[in-house]
């Protein structure tokens, strides 16, 4: 049974990249488009793993991991926050709210999917 | 400066009160007229000197703030 | 009638709790907590004003000439506006040169003159006396009104020893002096006697109201019916007119009495005591200077109706006026109220004789009778031991000795005249002192050659035209002196004097007393010249304000032992008091021993000053000189010590100046950091979403071009697809790059603006035009509404307009549904200029985000189905409106579309129109 990938983030066309990359990688693939679809996507269904935008509207990426890591039956969930904003506070803060790893936008298919793999095979 | 404005304003009260209190304006009162049963004169003569009574509070207590 | 004990025993009573109080108001000075240190206390304390006068007089003067009591409170109520400005240069002064009389005041203004102050103690005796004896005569007649039956005549006044009045001189005396002279005080303030005073002011005030609000709804149905019945009455109606009817109104005299009355609140010795000495704070000004009139109101307010309530009881000529406010409970059963109102005129009564027998008694003690007794050899300059007990034995037989006089000229001349016309004598003495006063406070010329002249002048001219009358009247001096003249001369007639005629007597002296006093104070100043010890205390007190106590000069030079003045301090001031003042000054001058403080000029000031507190400037002067080697001013040593001290002011302020200066330069480079900060994280903030709006198409194309990299085998179609989506993510990079850009350049004014005179409605119908066909496919509709005739020109840049145009439709097209969607423009002309509106039919804005959608990066709406934007369009488009000097808004409902509207103005005004070109330029 392959790992499920939870994918948030506003932009359609990010979205829509990562769902392709993410499943032709093999994995379950769900998304949603705001903080709060995020928020209901994990407790409908939790995934292993999620792509987490960090400026979405309704509820940021930082709110968002701050809400999943409160609950301690989610406290396996891997998170992979993605930001635009390069700068080091924001990436501080993404990690010390709970994240596992931190990728900066644009950035390389490649080590994403790179990325999403170690992560996956540390935790199982 | 604001100083300065308030002494000149207790002069120019002080300049109208001794206006209003003797001749001739005071003769202005001089009817043979009541308001609420008090003759005409003293009333008015009552009347101003609380006016000025409340010109040089409100002078005193409010100006320059 | 009330029994004559049960008086007596609740007079003493009464001033026992007077005493009481005192005695509480001054512990509560002696450990620091001040119960006097109130702007309240301190205008109940002026209102020692209101005497037996006020309490009796007034009443009596009403019902024989109607509002002729009033000027007497209405001069108060003008002087108390321009307290602020007067009164409290006279604080200032008195307080900075530790003056604690009027003879002090008028003394040490012109040159400490000891001449002068005798003078001005003489006058004041004088004049005072008068006063005094009408307090005892209020309250003896009063007492008799108590003591005897209604209807049947009083009693005959007794022999000299058999006159209660006499012992009731005496109980005042006695009682004054445990009040005043208990110890001594370099300030000669007496904190105990102000707490006092204030007490006795509400209980007169309070016990004045009562009688007034049990006559006038007692006795009478409320004022109304009281004034009904007096207006109905052909004798008392007269006394309810200006002109009282029949007679000419005397304008003269009503204005002169305004006058006396306004130099009398501040230059009696007793308003002068608790106006100026007694001050705790100059701050205590503002209020008290409009709650005293207050006061004087209150007390007023019922003075008319008693007089014409006892007129219509009575009848007139049936009783005595004066005495209204007794005989009218009394007629009526009320003894307990009488007897209260009694307390209160005993409250006027003591109130007013305690505070002036204080003052009168320190100056005849420091201006008197010190200068002489320091003369001789047991008490002079050789002399040693301690004199603080000396001076407390001469102010109490002073006051015994003032009331005694005041006793005597109530025997003299006291049954002849009603209490007001008594107090209107006393009015007209003291205000002899207004021009060296007054002139000496504003008026450096003023000399004491001229002060001298002045107030002899006036003082003989009022003995001459007011005081002797007085005692004709009485019976005391021929008649044949007022009515044919001095040695039967006419011209010399006291109450005509050099044929001058048509006023009343009162008004006659004050004219004949106050022009020779201001003639001969002005003319002799300016023809002589003053003593340099004149010249500088006339700068010390005309400058008052313009130092501080570090810069005043100090106008002597010569040598002094500090042993010597220490000497001369504690035989003046006791042991203990020199003590804690040398250690007062050593710690000023930050020295550990009192022993080190230099000899020098300030402490030879110092000394004086202190000194001055408690036995008078002319006598500190005298003593001051006796033990130091002075050498004598002249004026060009004045001016070079004025010149030397106005140079350490000048000095001192240029120090302050800089460093005023320094503090702002700080302050501003504060600011301007700050200002940078801000503007630092606004540029962050920007550059942030900048960069975030950047990466995100940058992420997409990135992403898809790397898996159509990676897979080879990726059919074509989706191939299509994510190109697609990668040449859309392009554009929408450049577009944002453009938009920046143009965003920056309008922000920066670097902007380039074209402007013509643009037809607005044709800029309108070229963006139709322009974007209808992306309408049209997209199954919208956009209609134009308010077409004109023509549109006068605005003066603006047509292609920018048009930006904003297109800005807005494009805005309107992608948040309508798709399709069924409907635009509509709307364009409204008026003379001040044009508005355009764009409506559409799509979800609407909540409130709370309409302002945000003009913020740059800020888009509304769901952002799930947010339309591709660069966030940067509504913002460029209300900055171009707005150099146009127009403005851009929204109106929407959620649910009910938005509107998007701009207004250009025509800028009429050639200047602004300037403007605009010349940033275009």
């Amino acid at each position: 049974m392959s790992a499920k990938v939870l994918i948030a983030d506003d932009e359609q066309n990010i979205l829509i990249s990562l769902e392709f990359l993410m499943k032709r990688e093999g994995y379950q693939v769900s998304v949603a488009h705001d903080g709060q679809e995020a928020i209901d996507a994990v407790a409908k269904d939790k995934p292993n793993l999620m792509l987490l935008d960090a400026m979405m509207p309704k509820k940021t990426g930082f709110e968002v991991c701050q809400e999943i890591r409160s609950n301690p039956d989610n406290a396996d969930i891997i998170i992979l926050m993605l930001t635009a904003k390069g700068r080091d506070t924001d990436m501080a803060k993404g990690l010390a709210l709970g994240a596992d790893a931190y990728m900066v936008k644009p950035f390389s298919t490649k080590e994403l999917a790179q990325k999403v793999r170690e992560l996956l095979g540390a935790a199982g | 400066m604001l100083r300065g404005m308030t002494s000149a304003r207790l002069v120019a009260l002080f300049l109208l009160g001794g206006a209003l209190l003797n001749f001739p304006l005071l003769a202005l009162w001089d009817k043979d007229l009541t308001i609420f049963g008090v003759p005409l004169f003293p009333a008015a003569l009552f009347i101003i000197w609380a006016g000025l009574i409340a010109s040089l509070a409100w002078l005193m207590e409010y100006d320059e703030h | 009638m009330i029994s004559s004990s049960l008086v007596i025993a609740v007079s003493f009573l009464y001033l026992l709790v007077l005493f009481a109080v005192a005695w509480f108001g001054d512990k509560r000075a002696a450990e620091g907590r001040s119960i006097i240190a109130s702007p309240w206390v301190y205008a109940l304390s002026m209102a020692v004003y209101c005497t037996a006068w006020t309490y009796f007089g007034s009443v009596g003067r009403a019902a024989n000439t109607g509002l002729w009591f009033l000027p007497i409170y209405l001069g108060p109520m003008l002087a108390m506006i321009l307290a602020w400005i007067v009164l409290r240069k006279m604080i200032r002064i008195a307080k900075t040169y530790r003056i604690t009389s009027i003879a002090d005041f008028i003394a040490s203004r012109y040159g400490k003159s000891r001449s002068l102050a005798s003078l001005v103690t003489l006058i004041t005796i004088v004049g005072i006396l008068p006063y005094i004896a009408l307090q005892l005569k209020a309250i003896s007649s009063g007492y008799a009104m108590l003591t005897t039956p209604l209807g049947e005549p009083r009693q005959e006044i007794g022999l000299w020893l058999g006159d209660s009045t006499l012992y009731i001189a005496l109980a005042l005396a006695g009682f004054t002096i445990i009040f005043g002279t208990r110890h001594l005080d370099s300030t000669e303030r007496h904190e105990g006697m102000v707490a006092a005073i204030a007490f006795e002011s509400i209980v007169k005030l309070v016990a004045f109201l009562a009688v007034g609000l049990f006559v006038v709804y007692g006795v009478f149905n409320g004022m109304g019916d009281l004034f009904a019945q007096a207006l109905a009455n052909d004798q008392l109606k007269p006394l309810l007119m200006l002109g009282q009817g029949t007679q000419e109104f005397a304008y003269p005299q009503w204005f002169a009495l305004i006058i006396l009355a306004m130099l009398s609140v501040i230059f009696l010795p007793r308003q002068f005591q608790v106006m100026v000495v007694e001050n705790v704070d100059e701050r205590h000004l503002k209020r008290a200077s409009w709650v005293f009139p207050l006061y004087l109101l209150l007390i007023n307010i019922f003075v008319l109706p008693i007089a014409l309530g006892g007129l219509l009881f009575f009848g007139q000529g049936a009783a005595d006026p004066d005495y209204f406010v007794l005989s009218l409970p009394l007629a009526h059963g009320y003894e307990w109220l009488a007897l209260f109102v009694f307390v209160g005129g005993l409250s006027a009564a003591t109130g007013m004789v305690i505070v002036e027998a204080i003052a009168v008694s320190t100056m005849v003690c420091n201006d008197l009778v010190m200068p002489f007794l320091l003369r001789t050899e047991r008490f002079g300059s050789r002399a040693s031991g301690d004199l603080t007990g000396l001076l407390l034995m001469i102010r109490r037989v002073a006051i015994l000795g003032i009331l005694l006089l005041g006793y005597l000229y109530f025997r003299v001349a006291g049954e002849a005249y009603a209490l007001v016309s008594i107090g209107l004598i006393s009015f007209a003495a003291v205000a002899q002192f207004a021009p060296a006063m007054l002139g000496g406070m504003y008026w450096k010329v003023g000399n004491r050659q001229g002060a001298l002249a002045g107030l002899l002048l006036g003082f003989a001219l009022w003995i001459y035209t007011l005081l002797l009358p007085s005692l004709v009247k009485s019976g005391w001096l021929d008649a044949g002196l007022v009515t044919d003249g001095l040695l039967g001369l006419a011209w010399l007639k006291p109450e005509q004097l050099f044929g001058l005629q048509g006023l009343d007597n009162l008004t006659h002296a004050l004219f004949w007393s106050l022009f020779a006093n201001i003639s001969a104070y002005v003319l002799v100043s300016l023809w002589t010249r003053p003593e340099a010890r004149e010249a500088s205390q006339a700068l010390l007190f005309v400058d008052v304000f313009e130092r501080t106590a570090s810069t005043h000069p100090v106008f002597w030079q010569g040598r002094a032992k500090l042993s010597d003045l220490r000497n001369l301090t504690e035989r003046f001031l006791g042991v203990d008091k020199a003590e804690r003042l040398f250690t007062e000054y050593a710690r000023r001058l930050g020295l550990a021993q009192t022993k080190d403080i230099p000899a020098n000029a300030q402490l030879v000031q110092y000394v004086e000053t202190q000194l001055a507190g408690a036995i008078g400037t002319g006598s500190a002067r005298m003593m001051v000189a006796s033990v130091v080697e002075e050498e004598q001013l002249d004026l060009d040593d004045v001016m070079r010590i004025l010149e030397e001290a106005s140079q350490l002011r000048a000095y001192s302020k240029a120090l302050e100046e800089k460093s005023l200066s320094l503090e702002k330069a700080t302050s501003e480079l504060r600011a301007a950091n700050e200002q940078l900060k801000s503007l630092d994280k606004l540029k962050d903030d920007f550059m942030s979403s900048v960069t975030h709006e950047l990466r995100t198409p940058l992420t997409s194309i990135r992403a898809f071009t790397e898996m159509m990299l990676d897979d080879d085998e990726m059919d074509l179609e989706q191939r299509r697809q994510f190109l697609e989506i990668v040449v859309g993510e392009a554009e929408r990079l450049g577009r944002l790059v453009n938009q920046v850009l143009d965003m920056a350049k309008i922000e920066a004014g670097h902007a380039e603006w074209h402007n013509s005179d643009v037809d607005i409605q044709s800029v309108v119908k070229q963006a139709i035009n322009s974007i209808s066909g992306m309408y049209l496919e997209n199954g919208l509709s956009l209609n134009l509404h308010g077409e004109h005739e023509e549109i006068a020109p605005i003066r603006a840049d047509p292609d920018r307009l048009m930006q904003v145009m297109l800005n807005l439709l494009s805005n309107a097209a992608k948040f309508v549904p798709h399709p069924g969607g409907i635009v509509d423009v709307y364009i409204t002309d008026t003379t001040e200029g044009v508005t355009v509106g764009v409506q559409d039919n799509g979800k609407g804005i909540a409130s709370n985000e309409q302002e945000q959608v003009f913020e740059k990066f800020r888009q509304a709406g769901e952002f799930s189905d947010r339309p591709q934007g660069t966030g940067l369009g509504l913002p460029i488009s209300r900055q171009i409106v707005e150099h146009f000097g127009g403005r851009m808004w929204l109106e929407s409902e959620l649910g009910a579309g938005a509107r998007f509207s701009f207004f250009l103005p025509r800028l009429k005004d050639a200047q602004q129109l300037e403007r605009t070109e010349e940033e275009s330029a």
